[in-house]
């Protein structure tokens, strides 16, 4: 073995120890809470009990709004992505950076402004007063949580697409149109097939952080919509039960990988999926 | 000014098509210009493109031929003028709605389909029936000689297949006019010959119009009913490429179409010029009294003789054998001339050399006089670079 592959080795090390610090030991702690009872004792109870119907309500729920997030998300970024994609090197770069700039604000205190946008007097409503339109009660609501989540998660939609269209030959737009599609075909025949790999690591970036959010649903649904998040939490700050909470968090990594299993089966050949 | 036979130069077969009926005009371009962030890439160009016909734009990189291209597959917008297909005005109409189609310049075949949907592209946006598909792109794929390969993937195909498949699903269509940029530009040589007999097997089968940009002159003269030769944003001739070569307008064509000695010349009278010291009778006529004018020799029309027995005296610089014939300058009052003869001198030896008036070509002066033509600074290698920097506009 010869010097310069040793110092590749060794370059390797660091991350292989924070790996192990962080990432496998917290996995074996959370597998450990997961499988044992308050004394340490070896249990399936943890897991068994989240079958109860209030668990499985919250499981179902956090699904569904974490699917209704990452789909919204992606109806709006695509479209998005697509014109940014079509424009100067120059335009693309200015306009990446606005899409990610209120990412630069802290994420409380983009939560709170929408609290304040949304409260039954708060900004949106004094000003449908004032052209005579009646109070729409948002905040707590289930569209309240959504719009947080696409609100807060687009960005990571829009950027991967935009990665993969600015990287489509240009030719094979006009090829397209040469051969006569529209924009809009050229769109769904062209454009689609060939940024597969950005809607999947899009799709990915945010339906992981909807699934598993906690915050947001406190501050804009008011409690009223509790997810796995919240719950998990709640075992953790307030009831203590690091057993059971461990147990869901296990679940929801198992919830998690299993979707993900699922999209990489649909992104084949295409590769550089971030997962 | 120009009534002479037909001198054909060697190793080119020129299609004639001069008793062919008059077609009726396809593509019109009226006084249609075009600037990119103020530099003028068109300027007024007048461009007539009939049915049926085989006809390139050839010119060096940056002379507007692939912009002239692009305005008519509707990529472009003229900046003024107007684009007419079929007597009517198309300037406003989307590519997508034009009856032409193209082959890129790189191909630019869909790497997510493979060769059958490729080809298939244009007639699945018609929602055409499955069956009648299937019999289409089955001919085009014999046509192009790609039999067998539909379930290929086009990203593994070699450049000369990947080429056979954008022609195939550019004429798949049947379009009016296929617009062709530099098809054969990335293909070596030798694919490149057998392109250009297939392209013009298809073009003459098909008899759809053919719109072919090249800076390859040997191409251009081979394949082409009409030559159409570019420079600066402006076409400096249009003609068959019998009268590209034979008659070329200025300086300008007559050193880009194949290789020529320009020579600064006074016309006498009708039939008499005058150039490098001596008197030469020539078949050109119509100019004024001891105009001032370009002199054109093909290398292949000048006789070496000997000495005493030539019209003009000159030092012979070097000699190359080049297969077929040898390459000589020749040194005749300070002007390098290049002769290609089939019999060897001796390099410094003095020789004559006799001109036919017939070998003669007379051209009014223009913007490009003796900017072209001398052979001093003369080199192989320049000319293949000068060949080979070519990209795109």
């Amino acid at each position: 073995m010869n010097k310069k592959s040793i110092l590749r080795q060794a370059a390797a090390y660091p991350h292989i120890v924070w790996a192990i610090l962080f990432i496998i030991a917290p996995l074996i702690f959370v597998a450990y809470y997961a499988f044992t009872d308050k004394e340490g004792n070896f249990t399936f109870s943890n897991i068994a009990s989240l079958a109860e119907a209030s668990y499985l309500e919250v499981f179902l729920r956090s699904v569904c709004f974490a699917f209704l997030a990452t789909v919204i998300c992606l109806v709006i970024a695509y479209p998005v992505a697509y014109f940014i994609s079509r424009t100067s090197p120059k335009a693309q770069r200015i306009l990446i950076m606005l899409i990610t700039l209120p990412q630069w604000l802290n994420f409380l205190i983009r939560t709170y402004s929408w609290m304040a946008l949304l409260e039954d007097n708060g900004i949106i409503n004094s000003f449908l007063g004032l052209i005579g339109i009646e109070p729409i009660h948002m905040i707590n609501t289930p569209f309240a949580v959504i719009l947080g989540m696409v609100y807060n998660f687009l960005p990571y939609m829009i950027i991967p697409l935009h990665s993969v269209m600015s990287k489509i030959d240009p030719r094979l737009y006009e090829a397209a149109a040469d051969l006569g599609c529209n924009p809009i075909k050229t769109m769904f025949k062209v454009v689609f097939p060939l940024s597969r790999s950005g809607i999947i690591s899009g799709i990915t970036m945010v339906f992981v952080p909807s699934i598993s959010t906690f915050y947001i649903s406190q501050k804009l649904g008011g409690g009223n919509f509790d997810l796995i998040g919240d719950t998990i939490e709640r075992q953790f700050q307030t009831a203590y039960n690091y057993n059971l909470g461990a147990a869901m968090s296990f679940v929801l990594m198992i919830l998690i990988i299993i979707s993900m299993a699922i999209m990489n089966k649909y992104s084949d050949e295409d590769g550089g999926v971030i997962v | 000014m120009n009534e002479k036979k037909i001198i054909e130069p060697k190793g080119v077969t020129f299609v004639d098509n001069s008793e062919e009926v008059q077609y009726k005009k396809i593509v019109q371009l009226k006084n249609v210009a075009k600037s990119f962030d103020g530099e003028i890439i068109l300027d007024h160009i007048n461009l007539d493109v009939h049915e049926k016909e085989f006809m390139t734009l050839l010119g060096p990189s940056g002379c507007g031929k692939t912009t002239t291209l692009r305005i008519i597959a509707g990529f472009v917008t003229p900046d003024t003028g107007d684009v007419m297909f079929d007597d009517v005005k198309i300037n406003d109409v989307p590519p997508y709605k034009r009856h032409v189609n193209t082959v890129f310049q790189k191909y630019a075949l869909f790497p997510h389909l493979n060769v059958y949907e490729n080809i298939a592209f244009a007639l699945r946006l018609n929602k055409v029936s499955e069956e009648e598909i299937y019999k289409r792109v089955e001919e085009m794929l014999a046509m192009v000689n790609l039999r067998g390969f539909e379930k290929r993937d086009v990203n593994l195909l070699s450049g000369g297949q990947q080429q056979r498949v954008a022609i195939a699903r550019a004429l798949i269509n049947n379009p009016k006019v296929l617009l062709l940029d530099e098809p054969l530009g990335a293909l070596d040589l030798k694919l490149r010959k057998d392109m250009q007999n297939e392209l013009k097997n298809i073009q003459r089968r098909t008899g759809i119009t053919f719109i072919y940009v090249t800076h390859d002159q040997e191409e251009a003269l081979s394949m082409s009913d009409t030559v159409v030769v570019m420079a600066d944003g402006k076409i400096q001739q249009i003609g068959t490429p019998t009268d590209i070569y034979n008659e070329p307008q200025n300086a300008f064509v007559a050193d880009f179409i194949g290789e020529s000695n320009i020579i600064d010349g006074v016309m006498l009278d009708d039939y008499r010029v005058r150039f490098s010291g001596h008197e030469f009778e020539c078949l050109d006529k119509g100019f004024d009294k001891n105009e001032p004018v370009d002199v054109v020799v093909r290398p292949e029309d000048v006789d070496v003789v000997e000495e005493g027995k030539g019209m003009l005296v000159g030092t012979v610089t070097s000699v190359t054998f080049k297969g077929v014939h040898y390459e000589i300058i020749v040194s005749i009052k300070d002007f390098k001339w290049m002769i290609q003869s089939t019999d060897y001198v001796e390099p410094n030896k003095k020789i004559g050399i006799y001109i036919e008036p017939d070998a003669i070509h007379i051209m009014k002066k223009s913007e490009y006089s003796n900017m072209f033509g001398d052979y001093s600074s003369f080199s192989d290698e320049l000319e293949r670079l000068s060949d080979t920097t070519e990209e795109d506009e």
